[in-house]
């Protein structure tokens, strides 16, 4: 039986019981093992609780458990007979732009909790206003704690009717967004099919989760793969092998393509697309290759492989949004390094532009500087030109690190271009 | 590409990466099969070239002779160069001290850190997978370690999209889990796929046990049978290997890849709850190991 792979991610707010969900999905897959039940099982006893707190499966860190809330991103897995699940799990309050962000970044689909009782509040907002702008492709709308609004169909509706204006908004088409009812306490519509909502005809959770595509925008865009590493044998019998490694990043590569070096804008062909296995017919975005080529071409670690029709544009002035995820913040003027793709450069950061607030959904007057959490445009000049793409188009040519030079720290995540227009 | 390919083309991203960006990596190899796999990673992820990068090996002394035999051959069969850091050579010359309960997974750290610094090493690989235990659902793929080896699980640098950050100051270093995504069944079905050869412990044997916390434990230097243990012969497996004081086998019949995932699949415990006792200890045990620069 060939399983597939789903990269997905939660987020919600403090107490829509994310934890409880995630612990149910893991319950209900048969994904915990009776010795973790058991250690549960104790704790919750341990806190007086009369039924197993299924959020402590969850809960990975001391501090986590003693105050009772998640502190960082945390992955999990499980599996169905016919997919299988890499979840990540974004904690909503502590540092929620530096974690969604996070998620997402990764993610072909986020579950997003609202609870049934308070709808679409402020954080909702948030959070979808990150997984829009880090072009998550498909959402999921789980409106849970279903079973507290005593399983009314017209709370769903209503909710499902608020959030798909901001859906709109945030440019979700109408097919990428799915509402489900849940009570991740109880079980309803998670895994199983529940009994109290006649009404609902839509898919589970699990159900949903396993039937939607798992390939991403970046099997039919044009070709790219940065160069991780040239693969030089050296051996007799192989004195002249120079093997380009990297991994697909968006599109396909074969035998035969027109191929253009970035940044210097030297062409060639492909001459072979290998594995350790063998040649290949042909790569995919996700598969990491080794490429030879057919002309003698300097390339090192850094330079970006592109199909010759349809290459990224080579600057060194970018436009993009920034994510602000350190504590100190943005002045413009700063000088960081910028890393893209596999290769790292000397950054300085220009003007600062609008910023995104996140609770209006709406962009508003740049500010002076950066705060943690902050989203904004911004111009950037890099010492090196960097072959890049929209975010919007690629997302694994679009997407930047910066880093601060002397404490070596990830300080944001940067989109180039314009990846999230909102449509009033 | 299926689930397996998925988890193959990021790991060896990932190599690649480290490869291009750190100095002096090294993988941590101790013929378990997580390690052995993770050195099957390296050799595709730059074949027709040779692994850029050693392999070390730190010996509790309190192996499986099986597994010295198997982690030696493999190595010469690959042609990688291997360091061992043999624990007693510590206890003998006073850097550390035997514990009183005989187990030696603990004192692991020391040489570890010690190997580090005395040999540069500025990035180092290990087979941690996000699905063995709370605590490591949290570790990043690069993770970074001060001058003492510490783990720090609040202020790790977010990671973004697969630009993996490998920045580093001089006397710190990066440990890096190339297989952190995939789990216990993964490994074993992309074992059985790609043919690779384990240690032969890890399929059904008889092996004289005694029973100690609910684990079947071998004889050895390690201390026991004691008291009111006694030996016995029966068929078992591994499913980890490690230090012998502290690995427990399981009874099984599974003598074959197919049955071994079998019986993954239909196992109630996890493999560390089923055979670690030093992941007993505590509610947090992995997390204070990790912290203080365990892997």
């Amino acid at each position: 039986m060939v399983k597939d792979l789903l990269r997905f991610a939660t987020a919600g707010s403090v107490d829509d019981g994310k934890s409880t969900l995630v612990g149910r999905l893991l319950y209900d897959t048969k994904s915990v093992l009776a010795d973790q039940i058991e250690a549960v099982r104790r704790a919750s006893v341990d806190k007086g609780l009369s039924t197993p707190d299924l959020s402590l499966l969850v809960d990975g860190l001391r501090a986590e458990r003693e105050q009772g809330i998640t502190i960082d991103v945390a992955y999990r897995y499980f599996s169905t007979p016919t997919r299988e699940f890499v979840l990540a799990d974004t904690p909503g309050h502590v540092q929620y732009t530096r974690n969604t962000v996070t998620g997402a970044s990764t993610a072909e689909l986020a579950v997003l909790l609202v609870d049934a009782r308070h709808g679409v509040v402020s954080q909702t907002r948030r959070h979808a206003a990150v997984l829009a702008l880090l072009r998550v492709p498909r959402l999921v709308l789980a409106i849970n704690k279903i079973d507290l609004v005593g399983y009314d169909e017209a709370v769903l509706t209503a909710i499902g009717k608020d959030f798909a204006g901001l859906a709109r908004t945030l440019g979700f088409t109408d097919d990428a967004v799915v509402t489900i009812p849940v009570s991740a306490l109880v079980g309803d519509n998670v895994v199983d099919r529940s009994e109290h909502t006649p009404w609902y005809d839509g898919p589970t959770l699990l159900g949903h989760l396993e039937s939607v595509p798992v390939t991403g925008p970046e099997i039919g865009a044009p070709f790219r793969m940065p160069v991780q590493y040239v693969i030089r044998p050296r051996t007799d019998a192989r004195h002249d092998y120079r093997g380009y490694a990297g991994q697909v990043a968006a599109g396909t590569v074969a035998p035969g393509d027109e191929v253009v070096v970035l940044p210097a804008g030297r062409h060639t062909t492909v001459a072979s697309v290998r594995t350790a296995d063998g040649p290949l017919d042909a790569a995919g975005a996700g598969r990491s290759v080794t490429v030879l080529l057919a002309d003698d071409i300097d390339i090192s670690r850094g330079d970006v492989l592109a199909g010759a029709t349809a290459p990224p544009r080579v600057t060194d002035e970018l436009d993009a949004m920034l994510c602000w995820l350190a504590e100190k913040p943005l002045r413009p003027g700063a000088r960081l390094l910028l890393k893209h793709g596999s290769r790292t450069t000397q950054v300085i950061v220009g003007s600062l532009g609008e910023r995104l607030d996140t609770d209006s959904v709406s962009y508003v007057d740049a500010p002076a500087q950066l705060a943690v959490n902050d989203i904004a445009r911004v111009s950037l000049r890099t010492a090196d030109p960097l072959p890049v793409d929209d975010y919007a188009d690629i997302r694994a040519t679009g997407a930047f690190l910066l880093i601060d030079p002397p404490t070596g720290n990830t300080l944001a995540a940067g989109l180039v271009g314009s990846p999230l227009t909102l449509t009033p | 590409m299926d689930a397996l390919d998925v988890l193959e083309s990021e790991s060896i991203h990932i190599f690649r990466e480290v490869a291009g960006e750190f100095d002096r990596p090294v993988i941590l190899f101790s013929g378990g099969k997580d390690s052995t796999l993770l050195v099957h990673l390296a050799v595709k992820a730059f074949a027709p070239a040779p692994v850029p990068f050693p392999l070390l090996h730190v010996d509790t002394g309190h192996n499986y002779a099986e597994v010295i035999e198997f982690r030696d051959r493999i190595v010469d069969r690959l042609g990688l160069r291997l360091q061992v850091a043999h624990v007693q050579d510590w206890i003998d010359d006073g850097r550390l001290a035997e514990r009183p309960d005989g187990t030696r997974n603990p004192l692991q750290t020391v040489p570890l850190l010690d190997s580090i610094v005395d040999h540069r090493f500025d990035a180092v690989f290990g087979g941690g997978r996000r699905d063995e235990e709370r605590a490591r659902a949290k570790e990043r793929i690069l993770s970074l370690r001060d001058a003492f080896g510490r783990w720090d699980p609040r202020s790790q640098r977010p990671e973004l999209w697969n630009l993996y950050n490998g920045r580093h100051a001089p006397g710190e270093h990066v440990r890096v889990f190339p297989i952190s995504n995939w789990t216990e069944l993964d490994v074993w079905r992309y074992i059985r796929r790609e043919d690779i050869e384990l240690p032969s412990i890890y399929y059904s044997h008889r092996r004289e046990v005694f029973r100690r916390d609910g684990m079947w434990l071998a004889e050895g230097p390690w201390g026991g049978p004691r008291g009111a243990e006694s030996l016995e012969s029966r068929t078992v497996r591994y499913r980890t290997v490690g230090d012998g004081s502290c690995t427990g086998a399981v009874e099984s019949t599974a003598s074959t890849i197919d049955e071994i995932i079998a019986e993954v699949t239909a196992s109630r415990l996890t493999e560390r709850g089923a055979t670690r006792a030093d992941d007993r200890l505590s509610e947090a045990a992995m997390e204070d190991r990790k912290r203080e620069g365990y892997f």
